[in-house]
């Protein structure tokens, strides 16, 4: 394969970003602006499980444990600092060590590919039940309340950072929501093209061989887990942003979610869960919309059909689909 | 005394309901490969069928003891056929589609049933300890418990099925080349343990109350014990809901409910640290 730097991809995505943070919130109406920020975010948490599991390999069921982590330590350090200029990074530093010790306890342990995703799977769980039970004044750390069930319905929006007082309209949160999308892609794409990143995709190729090639395959590992679990946590910080924080960030549902979006975009890219998540919220928003039938029934469906139908996801089969039919054009 | 008697009552309970709830994860896992994401929703289809049971005026025990295992075994073997059967092999994809098969069931039985709880009281009242009562309920769980899992033992070891399920399990072409068929064999365990996952369900729903998403709370400590246990079924799922029900009850006793199953979830995780193959991949290997 020839490594060729991305240079393109890194345009276009800051490019896209640019012009969308420009337009959208020229174009759209304002609750529109705010479920597209909400699309958004969930396209960065997308991204982040693409990379842990398409490029490191780690069959991670639980990124919604980051993600409701980095929502949650946004508002709590939000609500208890002046200003949101700290609680931005202390939201993705967070999850980020919590990623790499969850990651330490599993990789330096070598517990097996499957066995890493029931236990992400149950820590997520574990989070959730555990936020839930958090009702009653008793629950709060410093001055945020942790409000069980209902959540921190008082997240503070982000503001200009060091200028506590000057809060961001909806509209530029949509902007800084398009941009760190793209900036997250940009840095997935550039770790990939590093040494780092290459010697993740041989973990994930062969772990044997990396091994005997001199890698260690569980430090790999741990980086790349941890640096999903900051990716994810930013995720949070911008979903909490748009709506607030709730339990419901840790649940079975968006746990669930997110696996759908990486597996129907197409496991092994980035671009295609990235769209995946927008594309198949606008049809689970949709689905919402119908009187007799559950949400649940319908990504239920869509995930066995996507295993049972198209285990590679669409990206990748369209790609190929359309070299094919390029290869066949050409030999005419 | 009396105290000392009623708190180890208790954590025997706890035992007993997890070893309850994680056995037919254990016998599906264990047998074949096969991580069954929708076992929480096979318990919830188990205590649907005895709670509507109930109401149509059946005997509360033949609802908890009969019909739920019967329907959801039924239902079990369906989701084989339909599902399973292309995917053995593919433990990623199987992990998928079940997890698929979990919300499309909640949805499902939300749709049906509504998003309320229900329940029916547990049966059969309290017994006096000294000057504390405890539920004679408990008590029945714990012998559930045992005959559960010495009728599994006692199907698996002394039983010809037993033996060809083993038999298949170790080596599906040799079964195959000695006339026993692998396919209806698989089918015949996975419709097994989801009937084992229906009776748990009916067994735990007096106390934990009916609702769509009542598999979502006992799904991970079935998964956990089940992979604290190891490779050796019984055994392993017997240690680790020992050790891992005593400290999620004692945990829950000194602390609450949901801090009681964050330190089993913390204990088994640093288990796992230790013994990366559970607990039967160094202590009582042989066993089944």
């Amino acid at each position: 394969m020839i490594r060729r730097f991305p240079w393109i991809e890194i345009v276009v995505a800051l490019l896209l970003a640019a012009i969308s943070a420009w337009a959208l919130p020229r174009l759209l109406p304002l609750y529109l602006l705010i479920n597209a920020t909400i699309y958004v975010s969930m396209a960065v948490l997308a991204l982040s499980l693409a990379f842990v599991w398409g490029f490191g390999g780690i069959l991670c069921f639980g990124q919604t444990a980051f993600f409701g982590l980095g929502g949650y330590t946004y508002a709590v350090a939000a609500l208890n600092l002046t200003g949101t200029s700290w609680a931005v990074p202390i939201a993705v530093a967070v999850p980020a060590l919590f990623a790499a010790l969850l990651g330490y306890l599993m990789f330096f342990g070598r517990v097996g590919n499957i066995y890493v995703g029931v236990i992400t799977f149950a820590v997520t769980l574990i989070l959730f039940n555990f936020a839930n039970s958090t009702a009653g004044a008793q629950w709060h750390i410093g001055a945020a309340p942790l409000g069980g069930f209902n959540g921190i319905p008082s997240t503070p929006p982000l503001n200009m950072p060091g200028q506590p007082g000057n809060a961001l309209a909806p509209e530029e949160i949509f902007g800084v929501a398009a941009i760190s999308l793209a900036l997250s892609y940009v840095i997935c794409k550039l770790l990939l093209h590093s040494r780092f990143g290459r010697a993740a995709v041989a973990v994930r190729e062969n772990e044997t061989r990396a091994e005997l090639l001199g890698y260690d395959v569980r430090l790999y590992k741990l980086g790349v887990f941890a640096i999903g679990g900051a990716i994810a946590g930013l995720a949070g910080m911008l979903f909490a942003n748009c709506v607030f924080v709730s339990p419901t960030m840790f649940s079975l549902f968006y746990a669930a979610q997110v696996i759908i979006w990486v597996m129907v975009g197409g496991l092994g890219t980035l671009v295609g869960p990235m769209l995946g998540a927008i594309v198949l919220q606008m049809l689970t928003a949709w689905a919402g919309t119908l009187k007799d039938v559950s949400p649940n029934l319908i990504l239920g469906v869509i995930l066995m059909a996507a295993v049972l139908i198209i285990p590679r996801g669409i990206l990748p089969t369209a790609t190929e689909a359309a070299a094919r039919l390029g290869r066949r054009g050409a030999a005419r | 005394m009396d105290l000392a008697f009623a708190v180890f009552l208790q954590v025997a309970t706890g035992v007993a309901t997890l070893l309850i709830i994680s056995l037919g994860l254990a016998v599906i896992f264990g047998m074949m490969r096969v991580i069954n994401l929708a076992h929480g929703e096979f318990l919830m289809l188990g205590a649907y069928s005895a709670i509507i049971s109930v109401r149509a005026g059946l005997n509360i025990w033949v609802a908890m003891l009969v019909v739920a295992p019967i329907v959801v075994g039924a239902i079990g073997a369906a989701v084989e056929r339909v599902l399973i059967r292309g995917l053995y092999g593919r433990v990623l994809d199987t992990m998928l589609a079940t997890w698929g098969l979990s919300l499309a069931l909640i949805g499902i039985v939300t749709m049906i049933f509504g998003n309320s709880v229900s329940g029916f009281s547990a049966p059969l009242g309290s017994i006096a300890i000294g000057g504390y009562r405890s539920s004679s309920y408990g008590l029945f769980l714990i012998g559930a418990a045992i005959v559960l899992l010495c009728g599994t033992w006692a199907v698996l070891r002394l039983t010809p099925a037993g033996l060809i399920a083993r038999g298949t399990m170790q080596n599906a072409e040799m079964a195959a080349a000695l006339g026993v068929s692998p396919g209806r064999v698989y089918a015949a365990t996975f419709a097994a343990g989801a009937a084992i996952s229906g009776l748990a369900g009916a067994l735990i729903a007096p106390f934990s109350g009916v609702v769509p998403t009542m598999g979502t709370l006992y799904i991970a400590r079935a998964f956990i014990t089940v992979l604290t246990g190891g490779a050796a079924m019984l055994a392993g799922t017997l240690s680790a809901s020992a050790l891992l029900g005593s400290v999620s009850t004692l945990g829950t006793y000194f602390t609450t409910p949901v801090l009681g199953e964050v330190i089993m979830l913390v204990v088994a995780v640093l288990l796992l640290r230790l013994l990366p193959q559970g607990i039967t991949g160094r202590f009582f290997r042989r066993a089944l």
